[in-house]
C-alpha cells in the first residue's frame, strides 16, 4: 500500500514516508541502543551513551525505506506464476550442474587441504562442512514431520538429545563403540517419537506446537536434573569418538595412521567424520525420497492436505502420524549420536539441546520450503554456513574499530534473512512441490496450492 | 415372508443422534438395497448429513444399529449373534456382517468398504489428480509395499501394484473425461471437475456402498446430466450401490430406485420416487406448512 503511495505521489511523499520510518527507528533505538551499561573492574556500572550508533541506524532505516519506495524495479511481491513452473530436471545442463556439485561435495575435504593446508583445513571441514551436514540431516528429519505430514513440532531437539545421550550412556556404561550405538540411538529416538506421538495425536495447530515444545524442554530438564544418570550440567565426558570401523584415530600403534602406515595427523579423523556424516545424509536423502513415493509418504502428504478426507479413504491417520513422528525422530537420533562422537568431542551436556536449537532446525525447514529436500539443504548451508562465515569477518574490525565483534550480529542477520525470505518467498526458498507419480509429464505444483498442515 | 426378503446392503435401525439437548436424528430406520441407488432427501437441517456421518463413522450415534452386509446374504441369526458379541464384524459362510456404529471412520472405509464424498469438496488440492486417486488406494498399496519395508527395498511386486493402481486411476479418469488433467494439481480444476474427481477418488477404494453428499450441488445442467449418466454406470457396471443426499429433484427422481425423506430428524416418507413425489407429507415438509394444515394441503393437491 505504501509502495503504491510512493509511486503515485512521487519523491515528496516517499521522503515523508521514509522520514516516518526513520522516526520509528529513532523511537525504537533510544531505549534499546542509545544507553549501554558496562561493568568496570571495580564492579561499578558505568552508563555510556551511543548517539552516533543511533544516528547511523536511523539514517540506514531512512535510506532503506526510501530506496524501497523509489526503486520500481524491486518487486517484493511474488510474480504471478503459471500453474506449471518447471519440468523435472531433465535438461542436460541441470544434470551437469548437479553432477559437478556432487563431485565438489565429495572432494571437499581434499580441496580444502590443497587450498589452505592441513592445519587450516580442520576448521573448514569440521566447523563448517560437518556442522552444516548435521543440520541438513536434522532439517530433513524434521522435514518429514513438518514438511510432509504437516505436524508442527517445536521440540525436535529432544530427539537429537535422546540420540546423543543414548550413545553417551551406552558407550560409557557398556563400553560399546560408535558403530554399535548408532543404530540403537536411532531406534531409541524413534521409540520416544512414538511415545510423544500418542498423547499429541488428537492435538492440532497451536496445541500441538505447545505440547511438542514442552516435550523438548522436559527432555532437557530431565537431562539436567537426573544427576545420577546424566551428571546434570557437568555432562558426560569420555564418550568414544568416531573410529575407523574399530580403528581409533590415535597416535598409538594400533591407531588408524599406524595401521595404514601414514604419519599421524588429526585431519584423518576430521576427514573420516566428514565422509561418515556425508553417508548418513545421503542415506537420509534416499530413504526420504523413496518414502515419499511409497504409500506411507503419500499418506503423510495427504494428511497435510486434508485429514478428514484421509479418514474417509480408509487411511489410519493415527498410524500415519506415528510413523511420521518416529521416522523423523530416528534421523534426529542418528544425528545426535554422530554429534557427540564428532563435533561434541566425546562430551555431551544439556546445554547443547536448548529450545533455540529446535527453533534453528525449524527455521531451516521453513526457510527452505516445507517438504522440499533441496530447499532445506540450501537453507542449512545459508543459515549455518552464514553464521560460521561471520567469524571470518575480522577485517571489519579495521572499519568499525577493535571492539567490533561480527558474531554478535548473528541473530540480527538471522532475523533479517528470515524477514527478507518471508517477504520475497513466503513459502520458502523452494515452494513448489514435485508430484510423486505421473501419467504423462511430471510438473511442479505451485506452492500456494499445497497445504501447510494443521500445525 | 422374512426368509424370502433378501438382506439389504445397509440397514439403519432405530438410529438416534443427540447433540446435547438437540435431537438431530430421532429413531430413524431405513434400508438401502444392493444394486440400487437410494436417495436421502429432506429440507435443510433435516439431519441428512448427520445420518451420513453416523454411517461413515465420523459421528458415533447415541443409539441404534447400522448393519452393512457387503458380501453374501448373512442370516438374521448371524447378525444377531454379531450384535450380541462385542465384535465389530463377523464373517460367516452366508456372508459378512459389519456393525458400523461400533467402528471408527477409517475402518469403515477400509474394511466395510463404505466410501463417501463431502458436501464441501475435500480433495488434496496440492497433489495431482492422479496422486489423489493413488492415495485412495492406500491400503492395497500399503500391503503390496510390505508395510513400507519391501517398498523401501524397491521390491518389483510393489512396483507392479503401483502400476496397477495407476491403471485403475486411468480407467476412472477416462470415464469422467479428466484424463487430460491427470498431472494437474487437483486444486486447479474447475468446480464441476473437482466434484467428479472426488467421486472417482471414492470409487478407487472399490466400495460396496458409495455415499454421495450433494454431488450435483453447484453443477450446471450439462454437468448434472453427465453426473446422472455416471451414477447409473456405477450402479450397473460396478458392484457398487449408492446412497445419495441431493437437493436437485431432477437428479433424485430420475436416477433413484428408492427415496427416503427426512424432516426434523424423522423419516416422513420412504418408497419409490413416484410414491414419494406424491406423498402429501413430503409436499407439506417442503412447502413448510404446519402439521395441522397437512390435510388441507392434501385436499388442494387432490383438486
Amino acid at each position: 500500500m505504501a509502495a503504491e503511495a510512493g509511486a503515485r505521489h512521487g519523491i515528496g511523499a516517499a521522503v515523508k514516508d521514509a522520514a516516518g520510518t526513520g522516526l520509528l527507528a529513532l523511537g525504537l533505538s533510544i531505549p534499546i541502543i542509545a544507553y549501554r551499561t558496562d561493568q568496570t573492574m571495580s564492579n561499578q556500572l558505568v552508563l555510556s551513551e551511543r548517539w552516533g550508533l543511533v544516528a547511523v541506524l536511523v539514517l540506514m532505516a531512512f535510506a532503506a525505506r526510501l530506496i524501497y519506495l523509489l526503486a520500481p524495479s524491486i518487486k517484493f511481491q511474488r510474480k504471478p506464476v503459471a500453474a506449471i513452473t518447471a519440468e523435472e530436471g531433465a535438461s542436460p545442463l541441470r544434470r551437469a550442474v548437479a553432477l559437478v556439485g556432487l563431485a565438489l561435495l565429495f572432494a571437499y575435504p581434499f580441496l580444502t587441504i590443497a587450498l589452505v593446508g592441513r592445519a587450516g583445513a580442520i576448521k573448514w571441514v569440521d566447523n563448517f562442512a560437518i556442522q552444516i551436514l548435521i543440520y541438513v540431516m536434522l532439517g530433513w528429519g524434521l522435514n518429514i514431520v513438518v514438511g510432509l505430514a504437516g505436524l508442527l513440532d517445536l521440540g525436535y531437539v529432544a530427539f537429537y538429545a535422546i540420540g546423543a545421550y543414548a550413545f553417551a550412556l551406552l558407550s560409557t556404561h557398556y563400553d560399546l563403540g560408535f558403530w554399535v550405538c548408532l543404530p540403537i540411538a536411532g531406534i531409541l529416538a524413534a521409540f520416544w517419537g512414538v511415545l510423544l506421538g500418542f498423547p499429541v495425536l488428537r492435538l492440532r495447530g497451536d496445541y500441538l506446537a505447545i505440547v511438542t515444545l514442552a516435550f523438548g524442554e522436559i527432555i532437557r530438564l530431565v537431562a539436567i536434573n537426573w544427576v545420577d544418570l546424566t551428571r546434570g550440567y557437568a555432562g558426560i565426558s569420555g564418550v568414544p569418538r568416531v573410529s575407523f570401523f574399530g580403528l581409533p584415530f590415535e597416535e598409538s600403534e594400533d591407531g588408524f595412521a599406524a595401521f595404514f602406515g601414514l604419519e599421524y595427523s588429526s585431519i584423518h579423523r576430521t576427514v573420516f567424520q566428514f565422509y561418515v556424516i556425508l553417508a548418513m545424509v545421503a542415506v537420509t536423502y534416499f530413504v526420504t525420497v523413496r518414502l515419499r513415493r511409497l504409500p506411507i509418504g503419500r499418506a503423510w502428504e495427504a494428511l497435510r492436505e486434508d485429514e478428514v478426507a484421509c479418514r474417509a479413504l480408509g487411511i489410519n491417520t493415527t498410524n500415519t502420524k506415528l510413523t511420521a513422528f518416529s521416522l523423523g525422530a530416528m534421523f534426529g537420533g542418528f544425528a545426535g549420536a554422530f554429534y557427540v562422537a564428532s563435533r561434541g568431542q566425546g562430551f555431551v551436556t544439556p546445554e547443547s539441546f536448548t529450545f533455540s536449537e529446535s527453533a534453528l532446525i525449524l527455521a531451516i525447514v521453513v526457510l527452505g520450503g516445507m517438504g522440499s529436500q533441496f530447499g532445506v539443504a540450501i537453507a542449512a548451508v545459508v543459515l549455518i554456513g552464514g553464521t560460521e562465515l561471520l567469524r571470518e569477518l575480522d577485517w571489519l574490525k579495521r572499519v568499525f574499530g577493535p571492539d567490533f565483534e561480527p558474531t554478535q550480529y548473528r541473530l540480527l542477520l538471522f532475523g533479517l534473512a528470515m524477514v527478507l525470505v518471508m517477504i520475497w518467498k513466503p513459502r520458502g526458498l523452494i515452494s513448489t512441490r514435485m508430484p510423486t507419480v505421473f501419467l504423462r509429464r511430471r510438473r511442479a505444483i505451485r506452492g500456494d496450492l499445497v497445504g501447510e498442515g494443521h500445525g | 415372508m422374512a426368509a424370502a426378503a433378501p438382506t439389504p446392503l445397509l440397514a439403519v435401525e432405530h438410529l438416534t443422534m443427540r447433540f446435547g439437548g438437540l435431537v438431530a436424528i430421532d429413531d430413524l430406520s431405513f434400508n438401502a438395497r444392493r444394486g440400487e441407488i437410494t436417495a436421502l432427501i429432506g429440507p435443510n437441517g433435516a439431519g441428512k448429513t448427520t445420518v451420513f456421518n453416523c454411517i461413515t463413522g465420523f459421528y458415533k450415534p447415541t443409539a441404534g444399529r447400522i448393519i452393512l452386509a457387503p458380501q453374501g446374504q448373512p442370516r438374521q441369526a448371524d447378525i444377531d449373534a454379531t450384535t450380541a458379541s462385542s465384535r465389530k464384524w463377523q464373517s460367516s459362510p452366508s456372508g459378512s456382517v459389519f456393525l458400523l456404529e461400533r467402528m471408527p471412520d477409517f475402518e469403515i472405509a477400509a474394511r466395510a468398504k463404505v466410501a463417501r464424498t463431502f458436501q464441501n469438496i475435500r480433495l488434496f488440492p496440492g497433489m495431482t489428480v492422479l496422486e489423489n486417486l493413488v492415495v485412495a488406494q492406500h491400503n492395497r498399496l500399503m500391503r503390496a509395499s510390505g508395510w513400507t519395508v519391501l517398498g523401501l527395498a524397491g521390491a518389483p511386486s510393489y512396483r507392479a501394484a503401483e502400476a496397477q493402481a495407476v491403471e485403475r486411476a486411468r480407467y476412472w479418469l477416462e470415464k469422467v473425461a479428466l484424463i487430460d488433467r491427470a498431472d494437474d494439481p487437483a486444486g486447479d480444476l474447475p468446480y464441476g471437475a473437482q466434484r467428479r474427481l472426488e467421486i472417482i477418488r471414492a470409487l478407487c477404494t472399490e466400495p460396496a456402498l458409495l455415499c454421495l453428499d450433494e454431488p450435483a450441488a453447484g453443477l450446471n445442467p450439462r454437468e448434472s446430466a453427465e453426473l446422472k449418466t455416471l451414477l447409473r454406470a456405477i450402479k450397473t457396471e460396478h458392484d457398487t450401490s449408492i446412497l445419495l443426499i441431493e437437493h436437485d429433484m431432477s437428479v433424485v427422481m430420475e436416477i433413484s430406485d428408492h427415496v427416503v425423506v427426512l424432516d426434523y430428524g424423522q423419516k416422513i416418507s420412504d418408497g419409490p420416487p413416484d410414491f414419494v413425489r406424491n406423498d402429501p407429507k413430503v409436499v407439506a415438509a417442503y412447502l413448510g406448512v404446519e402439521d395441522e394444515e397437512v390435510e388441507q394441503v392434501e385436499a388442494e393437491i387432490a383438486r
